[in-house]
């Protein structure tokens, strides 16, 4: 489960809205940021300019009014005619001459006045302005000192300050307003960018997983699998290249296919054009056998070597046509619930190896049944065994056990084992192959080359398993394995 | 000396199989088609007919029903070997027996053989059992004759042999392998087909006497009128 979530994360689809969504955010917080520290910027550059440039104004107008020794009577009368001017501002106006403070409102508004603004407006005859910060309220404090004109042109200062605290709440509800703007764009950027990041993924994922789909069919052997081209983009590219592939593919396989049916049917239709001069040969091959004792030697040598190559060639012809018959699928079951340890036995009697070079270990008769092909069976079982008295040294054991799978149930294990001096081990790959000969040396010998391949086909028709193997004590032995199979 | 009716379209097949029945001391009449084999079989009177399968013409299978139909003589078939439906289809339309090709002569002679021992005497001369009941069904062993409901059945020599082994033993399972060497004297197990089919004819030919031939699942055949 952790490694189909590790893989989703991973899956393109989730990087692409990862992706989106980064870009979109960095973009939209940098223009919002950048966007907002500068209309911050413009917003309380421009009020403060106003409100100081009022301030002055109304200071203008009242300062003629003041005595250069003013008492604190004087004023806050002062103070308040300002004030009450900007009433609708919310002005508070404050004044100081030495010791003497008035304030429009109540005193507490000094404690607004920070001693560096104090201090300012002490030394510079010019308007100071503070921004602060109190109980969580933006407030804009602004200092200006009341100067004369002197007769050299200069001016000096007076001693007389006025302060003006006003409250920035506008201002601040302004730009407030401005970062709720940022942050909804931002979020709704955020939003589009997935909106988009899952589009575009859909666009890309969809003719991948066509393209995944159609290579999973084409292994499972679905040559004919095309995908649908559309548009004109590199996904689209890729999906013609696999078309093209594909075609190609299917057209190697089916020129193959075709080779090799013709080449199986030739070899079927050779085995059978050769049958019928063999059955006539065949027929008249006893009366050669009674015959030849009766000739002179020289004839009756040849007559007999006839004869017998005859029932070679006849074999030969027979295990050729039985292959035709695999090769072309049409070997069929003749299934049968039999007596397995009887069949092998009557197999064995019918070959005339009831003598020492054979020992069967059989269980007794009626014990083991099971439902199989008696022909196909005869045919292993006598390849295996003449295999073995051929290739190998007498005695051949031949051997019927069950064993029981959890998984696949009962097998029926034939064995048959010589004693001679094994197979080379190169070979043992090969040795069921269509006339593989394990031993060099022997390029003749009584069988077709085909017992094996034979064997193994009738085999694998039942659905079960044979291979070949050295005992460690020397000699080979063949294991047969057919599942067994109950009417 | 029996006489055989070969049935063969190839001439060197059918001069080779000559030849050697001819070494073995049968009487051998050859045909080249069916068409021909038919027309021999009722001035011929063979005591057994050889009959290739692959035919030209009136196919083997057909040669086969058409005999059938007027006469019980035995018939052998001769397959391919593999062709397994042929041969199951042969044996239905009433063969008695097979041989594969390349056949060889000692093989066909003692197939002939196993044939024309199943319509001779089958008890020593001499006793003579009384013809015997089973259910509807009368069977007289040393006539060979065999009636249901008084009509008498044509049987062909396999089908009587076989209804003559399954009812001497009435009651008792007889394995395939069985019937095969007691009716068909083959040692080969294989062909077990062989007996199915011969089975299948003689139900078909003991109308609602079938019933007394009973498959034994897995087994084989067993014959009770109960």
């Amino acid at each position: 489960m952790w490694a189909k979530a590790v893989r989703f994360l991973r899956g393109l689809r989730v990087r692409l809205v990862v992706g989106f969504a980064v870009v979109a955010a960095v973009s939209a917080l940098g223009t919002g940021l950048l966007a907002f520290r500068e209309a911050r910027t413009g917003v309380l550059q421009r009020s403060q300019d106003v409100v100081i440039e009022q301030f002055r104004d109304s200071i203008d107008a009242f300062a003629p009014g003041v005595p250069s020794a003013p008492t604190g009577e004087e004023l806050t009368a002062l103070v308040d005619s300002v004030a009450r001017a900007h009433r609708s501002q919310g002005w508070q106006v404050l004044a100081t001459y030495e010791d003497t403070r008035a304030a429009s409102g109540p005193d507490g508004a000094f404690a607004r006045l920070s001693p560096e603004l104090r201090e300012a407006v002490a030394e510079r005859a010019s308007a100071v302005f503070q921004r602060v910060d109190a109980d969580g309220r933006p407030f804009l404090v602004v200092g200006l000192p009341v100067t004369y004109a002197s007769a050299s042109g200069g001016s000096y200062l007076s001693g007389v300050a006025f302060y003006l605290v006003v409250p920035q709440d506008t201002e601040e509800a302004y730009v407030q307003a401005i970062i709720a703007a940022v942050e909804h764009a931002t979020v709704y950027a955020l939003g589009g960018a997935v909106l988009l990041a899952l589009l575009a993924a859909r666009g890309v994922l969809r003719p991948l997983r066509a393209l995944r789909g159609a290579t999973r069919r084409m292994a499972e052997g679905h040559l004919d699998v095309r995908l649908d081209v559309q548009g004109s983009d590199e996904l689209a590219e890729l999906s013609r290249t696999f078309n093209d592939t594909a075609a190609a593919l299917e057209q190697s396989v089916a020129e193959l296919r075709r080779l090799e049916v013709q080449a199986r049917r030739f070899a079927a239709d050779v085995s059978h054009e050769l049958r019928t001069p063999l059955a006539a040969m065949a027929a008249v091959t006893d009366v050669l056998d009674e015959g030849a004792p009766r000739l002179d030697p020289e004839t009756g040598d040849a007559v007999r070597l006839i004869s017998e190559e005859t029932a070679r060639l006849s074999r030969l012809v027979e295990d050729l046509m039985e292959m035709s018959r695999f090769d072309a699928g049409a070997a069929a079951l003749a299934l049968d619930e039999i007596d397995v340890a009887e069949s092998l036995r009557r197999t064995l009697a019918a070959r005339g190896w009831t003598d020492e070079r054979v020992v069967a270990r059989l269980p007794a008769p009626g014990t083991l049944r099971a439902r199989l092909d008696p022909r196909r069976l005869d045919v292993v079982v006598a390849n295996l065994v003449g295999n073995a008295l051929r290739h190998g040294a007498a005695p051949v054991r031949v051997s019927l056990g069950v064993r029981h799978d959890r998984t696949e149930g009962a097998w029926l294990i034939i064995e048959v084992a010589d004693e001679g001096r094994g197979i080379p081990e190169e070979a043992l790959p090969h040795i069921f192959e269509r006339f593989y000969k394990a031993d060099a040396t022997r390029a003749r010998s009584e069988s077709s080359g085909l017992g094996l391949a034979i064997t193994a086909e009738n085999v694998h028709l039942h659905g079960g398993r044979v291979h070949a193997a050295n005992r460690p004590r020397g000699g080979a032995v063949f294991t047969v394995e057919l599942p067994v199979r109950r009417a | 000396m029996p006489r055989v009716l070969l049935v063969e379209d190839d001439p060197a097949v059918r001069k080779g199989v000559e030849l050697a029945l001819g070494h073995q001391g049968y009487d051998v009449i050859a045909a080249t088609t069916g068409e021909e084999g038919l027309a021999r079989l009722a001035s011929a009177r063979p005591d057994v007919v050889v009959l290739d399968l692959m035919l030209p013409g009136l196919s083997g299978l057909d040669v086969c029903r058409r005999i059938r139909e007027r006469d019980q003589v035995p018939i052998i078939m001769v397959t391919a070997r593999g062709d397994d439906v042929d041969m199951v289809v042969g044996l239905e339309a009433g063969a008695d027996d097979y041989v594969v090709k390349p056949v060889r002569a000692r093989v066909l002679d003692a197939r002939i053989r196993a044939v024309l021992r199943r319509i001779g005497p089958t008890v020593a001369e001499g006793i003579r059992p009384l013809p015997e009941t089973h259910g509807t069904l009368t069977i007289d062993r040393t006539g060979l004759v065999v009636s249901h409901e008084g009509a008498q059945l044509q049987l062909a020599p396999s089908e009587l042999r076989l209804l003559l082994t399954l009812s001497a033993s009435p009651g008792q399972v007889l394995s395939r392998q069985q019937l095969l060497e007691a009716v068909w004297e083959h040692d080969y197990h294989g062909d077990i087909r062989l007996v199915d089919a011969c089975v299948k004819r003689l139900r078909g030919k003991l109308g609602s006497a079938a019933r007394y031939v009973r498959t034994v699942r897995g087994f084989g055949y067993c014959f009770r009128t109960s």
